[in-house]
């Protein structure tokens, strides 16, 4: 009996614990890394590596606990759900990679030639007025990243928040949400500084939720963004 | 005999006997109890900071905590602040800040905290000893004076998922502490020990067994593993001997499947006999929670006028983000409404049960409830100010998507059956709410720009003290809710205030992350 039991503990927990981490993904993971694991607001992860869970233990404790400061953690989950997850996310790296059309050095002639650098930094040139890309790659898709330049605004950032106020002395300041208390505010300004304010002294705080000042790329030709999007999915940052 | 003689009035010289504590408005300079009195109130007498001079208001000196996120709430007597974190107290003067003892248990290594964070909310004191609840579930007394440890009682084994962050409560003669575990499938309980010896005085089990009023309202075998936990600190009425504690969430959290039925006493209110432990009454708040609506609050004791006649009340901001008035003597609900969003009841029926909107239970593709699993308000404290008779409240405003998972029970491990994701954090927020104390009805309202995850204090002087998630510590007037002060403390605030006076002056205490703050004028 005490054989058995060993036996049936020792049998693989595929495939209903496939099953169970498949659900798991669609319905708590889906909403960032995409409904089929190919990423989105999250990365990718169809992947045979993952460079924040190299192994399966990493794997397990970024769905635990989360991975500060964009991926919630799961500590709700019973160990074994955390183990079918991370199963299932495996599973999904050994499928197909992610083809991109585009050549990304000719990519990268487009951005500086469409003026990108006005309001992204990529390893360290350019202004400060939008996102910072140096690895936006390693934490975007390329469908995402190419939705995000034909319609900015469907695809803001959960916590980018672009704000315009009216301060003590009547002055219009518009910049990007940078933090705020309960009593202060501070915004990333165009000119690529920082200002602080007291709220209590502002004329008019007008939160421009869902709106950005990125204009729409709705115009480019079609190679130029298949070469500009292979390009910013090449950007994974400093190793 | 003149030997006899000088032992006894060296037993009777008790520097904190229970009077102390009970008639702690005689002494308001001093902070006697996790709330500052028996009643919960955490309110200070104190009247020396006030709406006109709180602008002043000056850091005097702060103490480094060794682990970060601190959520004590100091006691303070006779020039010494007593402070706790996990498994550690410290005794400081309160004059500087400097440790004038500190005392340590090693947590286990093996130990692990199942759904919720490695915290400790405060100590006790009575006569000579001070108490700590630590995370491996043991009760030590250390003497006042020198830190030495006294005694040191298993409350319940940690393995399973057993601990405790809570302060624990000094009554006449005994010691009552509650468990944390509600995510771990334990059966909760309430104990009291007695004080000097620290013995086993009784145990309540939140969960009746078979053969107890109240096992009906479990399925099957679902009651032993039911949760019912008792994690934060109750109040005490002296005069009624009556001891009144919140009940946690039944387990596990987020499928009912298994337990239907109201799962009593989990998210309700028991009143307990003191001297026995015996219940009195209960209320329920959420019969068969299935979104984690934890009673665990400190009930607020008050006498006030109800349709022209005095009643002896018990109130509660609950998590499931109604507002109740009880009668505190027999538990009869008076009067309740919501004071923040939610969307799984249509009202409180004449007996103050939810009238539950259906499919609002959690699952498998996940449903919007609010509020969010953290509720309306949480473990931190409420206060009640006799001075604008008016319940302060930090409110949460937020909501979730809750989804059914299976559950299967393994000791020591995640029992919750599901979880949340809440909605997006810029349309999450909160505010400090001042509520007629009868009804609940909303007097006043500071917006704060994200739910919060500490008390207020407020005083005689007319001021309700809180801090935020963004660092930011402050003062707003108690009749009006106008921010009147604040600092800016480099941590998340998540702790309780206190106010106490040194050499004659009122100052304020309250944790920001690593460090307790001391403010004066």
């Amino acid at each position: 009996m005490k054989v058995l039991c060993v036996l049936l503990l020792a049998l693989p927990a595929f495939p209903q614990d496939f099953a169970t981490g498949k659900r798991i993904f669609e319905s708590q993971c889906a909403l960032c890394h995409g409904p089929d694991g190919s990423g989105g607001r999250g990365p990718n992860l169809r992947k045979a590596k993952l460079k924040k869970a190299p192994d399966d233990e990493a794997l397990k404790k970024a769905i635990a606990d989360g991975l500060p400061p964009e991926m919630p953690g799961a500590w709700q989950l019973h160990p074994r759900e955390v183990d079918a997850t991370a199963a299932y996310v495996r599973s999904l790296g050994k499928l197909v990679v992610e083809e991109i059309p585009g050549i990304p050095a000719a990519g990268e002639e487009i951005f500086n030639k469409t003026g990108c650098a006005n309001c992204h930094i990529v390893n360290g040139k350019g202004n400060a007025r939008g996102p910072e890309l140096s690895a936006i790659g390693a934490r975007r898709n390329a469908k995402h990243l190419r939705e995000s330049i034909l319609t900015p605004n469907s695809f803001l950032p959960e916590d980018f928040l672009l704000v315009e106020l009216t301060d003590a002395a009547g002055k219009s300041v518009k910049g990007v949400k940078a933090n705020e208390d309960l009593f202060t505010i501070q915004l990333a300004l165009p000119n690529g500084r920082y200002a602080s304010f007291d709220k209590a002294t502002l004329k008019s705080l007008k939160r421009l939720t869902g709106q950005s000042t990125m204009p729409a790329f709705t115009n480019i030709p079609a190679a130029d963004l298949d070469n500009l999007v292979a390009y910013l999915a090449s950007l994974k940052g400093a190793e | 005999m003149k030997f006899a003689l000088i032992l006894l009035s060296l037993t009777a010289l008790a520097q904190v006997p229970f009077e102390r504590i009970r008639d702690a408005a005689k002494e308001p300079g001093n902070w006697l109890t996790y709330s500052g009195n028996l009643a919960g109130h955490r309110h200070s007498p104190l009247t020396e900071i006030t709406p006109a001079n709180v602008a002043n208001l000056k850091v005097k000196w702060a103490y480094q905590f060794p682990t970060a996120q601190n959520q004590t709430s100091p006691i303070v007597v006779d020039g010494v602040m007593y402070v706790t974190s996990p498994n550690r107290a410290a005794a400081l003067d309160l004059r500087t800040g400097r440790e004038l003892w500190t005392w340590e248990r090693p947590i286990p290594k093996d130990y692990q905290s199942i759904g919720f964070g490695q915290v400790n909310r405060g100590p006790a004191i009575l006569d000579d000893k001070l108490y700590i609840a630590t995370l491996d579930c043991y009760l030590v007394a250390l003497d006042i004076k020198t830190g030495q440890q006294r005694w040191a009682t298993k409350v319940e084994d940690y393995k399973p998922g057993y601990s405790m962050t809570l302060a624990p409560l000094a009554i006449k003669g005994k010691v009552v502490v509650g468990v944390s575990g509600g995510e771990a499938g334990i059966r909760g309980f309430i104990d009291a020990y007695d004080a000097n010896t620290g013995t086993r005085a009784w145990r309540f089990f939140t969960i009746p067994a078979p053969g107890e009023p109240g096992n009906d309202t479990w399925a099957g075998d679902s009651w032993k593993t039911g949760a019912g936990s008792t994690w934060v600190t109750g109040a005490f009425d002296p005069e009624l001997n009556l001891l009144y504690w919140g009940i946690g969430n039944p387990g596990p959290d987020w499928n009912g499947d298994s337990r239907k039925g109201d799962n009593l006493y989990t998210c309700s209110f028991v009143a307990l006999d003191g001297d026995s432990g015996k219940l009195k009454w209960h209320f329920q708040f959420t019969p068969h929670d299935t979104h984690d609506w934890d009673s665990a609050h400190v009930p607020m004791l008050i006498d006030a006028p109800v349709r022209g006649k005095m009643r002896k009340l018990i109130v509660n901001p609950n998590r499931n983000a109604f507002y109740y008035a009880l009668d505190r003597v027999t538990g009869e609900f008076i009067a309740g409404q919501a004071y923040a969003k939610q969307t799984w009841a249509k009202g409180l029926d004449d007996k103050g049960r939810p009238i539950v909107i259906p499919d609002t239970e959690p699952n498998e593709a996940g449903i919007l409830v609010y509020p969010a699993l953290n509720g309306a308000t949480i473990w931190y404290s409420p206060s009640y100010s006799p001075k604008t008779n008016l319940v302060y409240v930090a409110t949460r405003e937020a909501g979730a998507t809750y989804f059914k998972r299976e559950a299967d029970y393994k000791p020591g491990t995640f029992f919750a059956g599901g979880g949340e994701r809440r909605i997006p954090e810029s349309e999450q927020w909160g505010a400090i709410r001042a509520l007629e104390p009868t009804t609940g009805k909303q007097a006043w309202e500071f917006k704060v720009v994200s739910p919060p995850w500490t008390g207020v204090m407020s005083t005689a002087g007319g001021l309700v003290v809180s801090g935020s998630n963004e660092g930011n510590i402050f003062a707003l007037d108690a009749r009006t809710g106008k921010p009147l002060w604040s600092f800016h403390s480099g941590g998340q605030v998540s702790s309780n205030p206190i106010s106490f006076n040194l050499d004659g002056h009122q100052h304020i205490a309250i944790a920001a992350n690593r460090v307790l703050y001391v403010f004066g004028l």
